[in-house]
C-alpha cells in the first residue's frame, strides 16, 4: 500500500474493452452457466435412459419453444468457450500471442461460435 | 480440494480436462449431429457400449474438475466478503458433486441392462 488517499477512477463507462477482454469475458461467463445447467443435462439424461416413457417425455420437453431458445444459447456458450479455450491453448504455448494475431483470432473466435450454432442448430 | 487444486496442479488439471473435454464434445456433437439415437432402444444400446460408458464417464470426471478450477477462479477474483465466497463456492461444490454421483448412477445403470 504505497498510498490510501489516491484518487481512483472506476468509471465503467470510460473503460475501453477491447475484443480480446470481450471474449475473454464470454469464456468466463459462458463457463459459469455452461456450469450452471450440469444438473439440468444430468436429469435429462437421467430420464431419458429410464425408460420408453422417460425418453419419450424428454423429446418432448426438447421440443418446447423455450427450450429451444435455452439450448440454442447453450450450444452458443459451449461453442464460444471450446473456441476460446483452443485459443488460450495455443496461447500458452506462445503460438498466436502476439498483439495482432491476438486480435483477429480473439475477433474470429467471437464470430465464429455464433455463426457456428446457427448453422448447427439448422442441422438438428 | 481447494487447497489441492491450487497454482500450478489446478491450472495443469484446467488444461488436461479441456482437452478431453474438447475433443469427447466434438465427437458427442458429431454424433448427435450426423446419426442421432431416434429410439430408446438405440439410446440405450449407445449408451450400455463398454466404450461409450466408459468414455462418457471419463467425459464427467473431466467435466467436474474442469468446471471447479474454473468456477473457483472466477467466484475468487468477483467476491470478496468471506461468508459469501464460502457459500457461493459451497453450493457449486454440492451442486458439482452431487451431479457427479448422480451421472456415475445413470451411466451403471443403463450398462446393467439391454
Amino acid at each position: 500500500m504505497m498510498s490510501d488517499n489516491r484518487p481512483v477512477f472506476l468509471n465503467l463507462f470510460q473503460f475501453r474493452f477491447p475484443i480480446a477482454a470481450i471474449m475473454s469475458v464470454g469464456h468466463r461467463a459462458s463457463g459459469i452457466f455452461l456450469s450452471l445447467l450440469v444438473p439440468g443435462l444430468v436429469y435429462l439424461l437421467d430420464l431419458s435412459t429410464s425408460g420408453p416413457e422417460g425418453f419419450a417425455r424428454t423429446l418432448e420437453i426438447l421440443d418446447n419453444l423455450l427450450v429451444k431458445l435455452l439450448l440454442f444459447i447453450t450450444l452458443w456458450s459451449l461453442l464460444h468457450h471450446l473456441l476460446a479455450g483452443i485459443r488460450f491453448l495455443f496461447i500458452d504455448f506462445h503460438i498466436g500471442a502476439g498483439k495482432v494475431a491476438g486480435r483477429q483470432s480473439a475477433m474470429a473466435v467471437t464470430i465464429a461460435a455464433p455463426l457456428l450454432a446457427i448453422l448447427f442448430g439448422f442441422a438438428l | 480440494m481447494s487447497r489441492q487444486a491450487s497454482g500450478f496442479r489446478a491450472w495443469v488439471l484446467q488444461r488436461i480436462s479441456a482437452v478431453y473435454l474438447g475433443v469427447y464434445l466434438v465427437y458427442l456433437l458429431g454424433f448427435i449431429a450426423i446419426e442421432p439415437p431416434q429410439s430408446f432402444e438405440a439410446w440405450r444400446t449407445w449408451m450400455a457400449h463398454p466404450v461409450v460408458s466408459f468414455t462418457l464417464l471419463l467425459f464427467f470426471v473431466s467435466l467436474f474438475v474442469h468446471a471447479w478450477v474454473g468456477v473457483r477462479d472466477v467466484v475468487l477474483d468477483y467476491v470478496k466478503p468471506y461468508l459469501l465466497r464460502v457459500l457461493v463456492l459451497s453450493v457449486f461444490a454440492f451442486g458439482l458433486i452431487g451431479s457427479g454421483l448422480w451421472v456415475a448412477k445413470v451411466i451403471f445403470l443403463a450398462g446393467q441392462t439391454v
